[in-house]
């Protein structure tokens, strides 16, 4: 079994048809699902963030069959992640695309989970440390792109969780929980 | 000795000639045979057959008790005697006899005038149809078209005596005398039917004919070879190996002579066509029943016999319709000849053709009556109107074809299936070039099926720098919610046994 990074690759992987974009309705329909699927696992495993269309991308190309997808068929893939609210194009030319393999709100579900297990319920952190510090090793937190967790920051906000607060720099913003 | 050899042989090879191009009703019709089988076989059906007029449908009506009735074929064309050439077509023509109570009105229907027949066919769905003749060698007298104020205004009639039994069955040999009246309501040339009709009448074209196929018809089959009586015509004998070398000697001679003569200039190419045609249908016969004798023949041989009879297969119909002949109905009865010729040729390749081969095969055999590609369409896009067993098919791509309406796309579809199964295919895919291979037709046709599967879910495609080739679908078989199952005996277990291998 063909493994990228810590991913085991399926089968089909090796099938060259699913390279080439399916013009039959009935059958690209199949060949997107299971593009979502492979992407968002790929992405989970590997804690991938953004894919960049114009850049290489390991698991669009299979050097075993010498296959790559088009830009068309990344395109067609990616965009149906985001039309399931799995993934957002980052810009007007989707060129870059933001993958949600938690959506926000489970992303703000772990943030508050994370909260509680720590006992900070009250404190202060910020942005940085929960992305890089000691405390979020180990979790899911660790490591997350800075604007995925600012989003699930600003929808927890909204509800009243934390107050987000501006810090002396633009890049060091804090955040006080309030549980 | 050359007439009356080649006498023989006109008459034997137009029978088998026409059986091949015409008599598709005996095929399709009460026997059901499959049009496979051995020529040898078709002759002999033929033979038993009364040569000439006599050639009852089998959908015998009231018309059979004053005039002979007429074969159709099943597209409604006229089945033609051996050398029986159209000449006229007019539409819109009733037919009746004025001193006859009892004879049937026959009301607007198609007339051809051919060199041996007047036939008269109604003007409704093949199958359907009746069809009457009147025997040329039965007319006793034309009368000339009246010409007078009233005849501005009606429309015209032509009015003909032919001879009949004392019953009133219209007869060449009948004693009795009947006036048959046509009158010509549609529009066309009337004034040069009846110069035709006089023509044809006149030309005496059956008077040529009836005494050999009698001949031949006798003992029936293709063994009453003037060889069997021990005799040949110049009294030689015939018998032993110098019997078949002399033979053999007489026929290149005759061969020779016919060849030499028809090439003197065009104009004798013309009037040596019909027996160039029956000489070729006489070779092809005589390869189809030469190489059965020795099993053990080289493929090479046997590879150009089959090449030499197919040129021959595709030599000749001996009576095209024209624009001349057929007038207005030019491409209702191109359609109809049309339907009939496609038969063989759709057969051979799996029920469908391609509508460039069939216009090249079609006018390969019409011979010097080319048509243009717009006269095909045309013919073939009427089909639709008649009740023929063939249509007109346009694919996606705008690649027309001819095809049974019989054909179905599945008994295609799992051709191709079985195809892209097997373990190659599951590993390199399949292109359309390989699909043409296989499955023996045109790659462009070839490719219209596989886009056609594609369509239907059956394959699905790779396009990458190798090119583009079909795979086996089988992203239906793939469990969206855990990729790594591989459900056993599927098309996708079958596709991973057979790749693994090349990972």
């Amino acid at each position: 079994m063909q493994k990228l990074g810590d991913l085991k690759l399926p089968n089909f992987f090796n099938y060259p048809p699913y390279f080439t974009l399916q013009p039959v309705r009935d059958t690209r329909e199949k060949q997107v699902q299971l593009w979502k699927e492979l992407i968002l696992d790929y992405c989970r495993t590997q804690k991938i963030f953004v894919i960049g269309l114009e850049e290489e991308f390991p698991l669009f190309s299979n050097p075993v069959i010498e296959r790559t997808l088009s830009h068309e068929a990344k395109e067609a893939f990616l965009s149906a992640l985001v039309a399931e609210g799995r993934a957002e194009w980052m810009d007007k030319g989707h060129k870059k695309c933001l993958i949600l393999w938690h959506r926000i709100q489970d992303w703000a579900d772990l943030i508050l989970r994370f909260v509680r297990e720590n006992g900070l319920e009250d404190s202060v952190m910020t942005v940085e440390e929960i992305r890089s510090g000691t405390e979020s090793r180990g979790t899911e937190l660790h490591g997350m792109d800075r604007t995925v967790l600012m989003r699930a920051l600003k929808q927890l906000e909204h509800k009243g969780k934390l107050a987000i607060f501006k810090g002396t720099s633009a890049d060091d913003e804090g955040v006080k929980f309030s549980l | 000795m050359f007439t009356f050899f080649t006498h023989f042989q006109i008459s034997e090879s137009k029978q088998a000639f026409s059986e091949e191009l015409f008599d598709f009703k005996a095929q399709a019709g009460q026997n059901r045979r499959s049009a496979l089988s051995k020529p040898s076989e078709r002759v002999g059906v033929r033979f038993r057959l009364p040569p000439l007029f006599s050639v009852f449908s089998h959908r015998r009506s009231m018309a059979g008790k004053w005039l002979p009735a007429a074969e159709l074929t099943a597209s409604g064309r006229p089945v033609l005697c051996p050398g029986e050439i159209e000449s006229s077509l007019l539409s819109s023509v009733d037919l009746h006899s004025e001193e006859n109570p009892n004879f049937p009105n026959f009301k607007s229907g198609i007339l051809i005038l051919t060199t041996h027949r007047l036939l008269w066919i109604s003007d409704s769905a093949p199958g359907t149809a009746t069809a009457v003749a009147v025997p040329l060698a039965a007319i006793n007298h034309i009368f000339p078209l009246k010409k007078s104020i009233k005849s501005m205004f009606a429309s015209p009639r032509i009015r003909f005596q032919v001879s009949a039994a004392p019953d009133g069955k219209v007869d060449a040999g009948g004693s009795n005398l009947a006036v048959i009246t046509l009158v010509l309501r549609g529009k066309g040339d009337h004034e040069a039917f009846v110069s035709k009709f006089w023509e044809a009448w006149r030309a005496r074209a059956w008077e040529s004919e009836t005494p050999k196929s009698g001949s031949s018809s006798g003992t029936g089959g293709s063994g009453s070879r003037e060889g069997e009586s021990g005799w040949s015509s110049n009294g030689l004998r015939l018998a032993g190996v110098s019997g078949i070398l002399r033979k053999e000697q007489e026929m290149w001679e005759s061969t020779d002579k016919s060849l030499q003569e028809a090439f003197q200039d065009l104009n004798a190419l013309m009037s040596k066509a019909k027996e160039m045609v029956m000489l070729a249908e006489k070779m092809r016969q005589k390869l189809l029943s030469g190489p059965t004798t020795q099993p053990g023949a080289n493929d090479e041989e046997m590879g150009s016999k089959q090449e030499m009879q197919d040129w021959m297969l595709s030599v000749g119909i001996a009576s095209p319709v024209t624009k001349e002949s057929a007038g207005a109905l030019y491409h209702q009865q191109l359609s109809r000849q049309l339907a009939d010729f496609v038969k063989i040729p759709l057969e051979k390749a799996g029920g469908m053709i391609n509508l460039i081969d069939i216009y090249c095969l079609f006018n390969r055999a019409r011979g010097t009556e080319l048509i243009s590609p717009e006269d095909l369409l045309q013919a073939c896009s009427i089909w639709e109107k008649f009740d023929v067993p063939v249509m007109l098919r346009k694919f996606d791509s705008g690649v027309m074809v001819i095809q049974n309406k019989s054909h179905t796309d599945e008994e295609v579809f799992a051709r191709i299936k079985s195809l892209a199964l097997k373990p190659d295919a599951l590993k390199t895919g399949l292109s359309a070039s390989d699909a043409a291979m296989t499955l023996g037709i045109a790659p462009a046709m070839a490719k219209e099926h596989l886009l056609t599967a594609e369509s239907k879910g059956f394959l699905c495609r790779d396009v990458s720098a190798d090119g583009f080739q079909f795979y086996i679908n089988f992203f239906h078989e793939i469990d969206p919610s855990d990729l790594y199952f591989v459900k056993d005996y599927g098309i996708y277990d079958t596709w991973v046994k057979a790749a693994l291998a090349s990972w």
